[in-house]
């Protein structure tokens, strides 16, 4: 089995993120970036798999983006991936854009499985993996919370729902999207970053898989509407009679 | 002939919530009123309830057999079809509509925005970004494809029952059809006497500090009294003290109450950016620099396990609920 897991660089989850003066982006100087969680989570999934027993010739870990994602790619050598390819473009692009990019890669080097996050925490899409299993044919199963390959190469996916916990079959090729709950990804250990060197790390221009201009333009970035700090109150009475006075009870 | 499509979605057979504030969002786009789309079991009930909502100009309805459980890949082949006719395709920003409407935006070349809070033109709209901490304004260029919209439920208010005559029903939707590889085995349906999380006016949420999923049922006592649903952060559903839909926040449910209350959470960005547009937001924390108190309209600093039983009976003594 062949697993891809397409990867993004993203500004860290602890970083409280400002809009620039000019509102044309988010200050990147100096802001702490790396893995998208979901994306690591979905790589330590396909690693277990491996571990598990079941025979993966190749994890392959993707990231269409600047060459500064080379650093999230080298991270993901260090956690277990066979090998790295970065489609380079000056410019990121809309989930669509990506999703034809990959469209373009899994056609030619027909993973069986794509294993990607359900979102990424920057801009909060939530659309690549489905727009790339449509774009493919191909079944899919986002926000997977449980994974099982099944004895006859078929996958059993568990999905984090509206309400409950939904589970699916699908055929393989597919596209599954981690939730949050599927496993905790491990660290990266020292020994392990310095062997990632010699692993293959790839570099092709995103054009090459089709990437062109996106069909959304970014108008502005701006400050969200922000709540002000409310009142404390010394006991349970007073909570009340301040949520009473504020027309909720 | 309407411009725009909504897709209706319904939960134990009625329309969602979410699917009136689709309507709503639909009205901000194009006044005309938009067509609804219900497909599946008990259509015909859920339509009969769509053709009395306001901003209805047409319900489109489809057979009963083989859209349910509702499956991405069975849905999205269906509805690009029915996408054919419209400039957008919208439905609310649940747990379905994530799944399929990026499979539809692929199968109809169309420019798809998630959980869009608001429309500026038919081209251009406003979402979230970072967990909430910008707020994007983004424009669909006019040459590219059709649009295909997840709604921002925290942001519409839910379309009402309509003044005139009820809207027209037409039978126009096809059959699913074609092998999707894809088996449905089954939906653990997380049960609760409580209201659903996403449409409730009262949401009691409790975080890691409940400990246990015995001290997380402490929280029902006082959501009963309100008549409120329960809601979660990450940490106390990692830890099993909640089940996964309760969660609220980046990366569960994004909810606008009339009032919030957060015991024992610390108030993290990405549990606050799915409670900012509730009207109210009450906190219970041990910790007074926790960060949920910068945005708690009332703040309670303390023990929750003596408030929260404190605060049930002060509820008793103002006469609130039962
Ligand atoms: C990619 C990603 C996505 C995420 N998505 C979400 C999301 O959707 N929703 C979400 O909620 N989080 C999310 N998180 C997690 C988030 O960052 C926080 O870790 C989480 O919200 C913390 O939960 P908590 O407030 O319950 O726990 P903690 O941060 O541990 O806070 C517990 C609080 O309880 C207080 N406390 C302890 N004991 C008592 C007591 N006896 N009485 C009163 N108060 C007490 C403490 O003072 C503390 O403030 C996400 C994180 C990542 C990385
Ligand atoms: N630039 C990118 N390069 C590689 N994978 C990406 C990229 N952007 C998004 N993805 C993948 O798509 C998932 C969902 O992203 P999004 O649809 O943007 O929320 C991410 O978790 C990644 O697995």
């Amino acid at each position: 089995m062949k697993i891809l897991v397409p990867v993004k660089r993203v500004i860290d989850y602890s970083v409280r993120v400002r809009v620039r003066p000019d509102h044309r982006g988010v200050v990147t100087e100096g802001v702490k970036t790396g893995l998208n969680p979901f994306d690591e989570i979905a790589l330590e999934e396909a690693l277990r798999i491996r571990e598990a027993g079941h025979p993966v010739e190749e994890i392959l870990v993707v990231s269409v983006g600047t060459a500064e994602s080379q650093q999230v790619l080298r991270t993901a050598l260090a956690l277990g991936a066979d090998r790295a390819l970065l489609l380079e473009t000056a410019q990121p692009s809309v989930p669509a854009g990506i999703a034809r990019v990959l469209r373009a890669l899994v056609e030619e080097r027909k993973p069986d499985l794509v294993l990607m996050g359900k979102q990424a925490i920057d801009d909060d899409a939530h659309q690549t993996g489905a727009l790339l299993a449509g774009l493919w044919g191909r079944p899919q199963a986002t926000c997977v919370s449980r994974l099982e390959i099944l004895a006859d190469g078929r996958l059993r996916a568990t999905r984090e729902v509206d309400h409950g916990l939904e589970t699916l079959e699908v055929d393989l090729p597919a596209v599954v999207t981690a939730d949050l709950r599927l496993n905790t990804p491990r660290f990266v250990k020292m020994p392990d970053i310095m062997r990632a060197r010699q692993k293959p790390l790839d570099t092709v221009p995103a054009e090459r898989y089709g990437l062109g201009e996106d069909a959304i333009e970014f108008l502005s970035f701006d400050p969200p509407p922000e709540r002000t700090k409310g009142i404390l109150v010394p006991d349970a009475d007073a909570f009340v009679a301040a949520l009473k006075e504020r027309g909720v009870l | 002939m309407s411009r725009i499509l909504v897709i209706a979605e319904r939960h134990h057979d009625r329309l969602t919530e979410g699917t009136r504030k689709a309507l709503s969002c639909a009205a901000a786009l194009d006044p005309g009123g938009a067509d609804l789309a219900v497909l599946g079991r008990a259509a015909e009930a859920a339509a009969e309830e769509g053709r009395r909502l306001a901003g209805v100009a047409r319900v489109r309805l489809g057979p009963q057999a083989g859209f349910d459980p509702p499956l991405a890949t069975v849905w999205a082949p269906v509805l690009a079809r029915l996408a054919a006719d419209y400039e957008a395709v919208l439905m609310p920003a649940s747990s379905l509509g994530r799944d399929v409407m990026p499979r539809l935006a692929a199968l109809v070349s169309g420019v798809m925005i998630t959980e869009v809070a608001e429309v500026i033109d038919p081209r251009t709209f406003r979402r979230f970004i970072y967990a909430g901490n910008v707020r994007l304004t983004v424009r669909a260029r006019p040459e590219a494809g059709r649009l295909v919209l997840t709604v921002r439920l925290a942001s519409w208010p839910a379309a009402g029952e309509r003044a005139g005559e009820a809207a027209p029903v037409v039978r126009d939707v096809p059959d699913p059809a074609g092998d999707p590889g894809t088996r449905y085995i089954g939906l653990e349906e997380h049960a609760s006497e409580r209201p659903d999380l996403q449409s409730a006016k009262r949401v009691v949420s409790g975080g890691r500090a409940l400990g246990s999923a015995e001290n997380f049922a402490l929280l029902e006592g006082l959501a009963r009294r309100l008549g409120a649903a329960l809601g979660a952060s990450r940490a106390a559903v990692d830890a099993g003290y909640a089940p996964n839909d309760l969660q609220v926040g980046q990366t569960g449910k994004i909810i606008a109450p009339d009032l919030y209350i957060a015991v024992g959470i610390s108030g993290a960005i990405q549990h606050v950016t799915g409670i900012k547009d509730a009207r109210v937001i009450a906190a219970i924390n041990k910790d007074p620099e926790a960060p949920i108190f910068k945005i708690a309209d009332v703040g309670l600093v303390g023990d929750l396990f003596t408030i929260v039983p404190a605060l049930e009976k002060a509820l008793e003594r103002a006469g609130v609920g039962s």
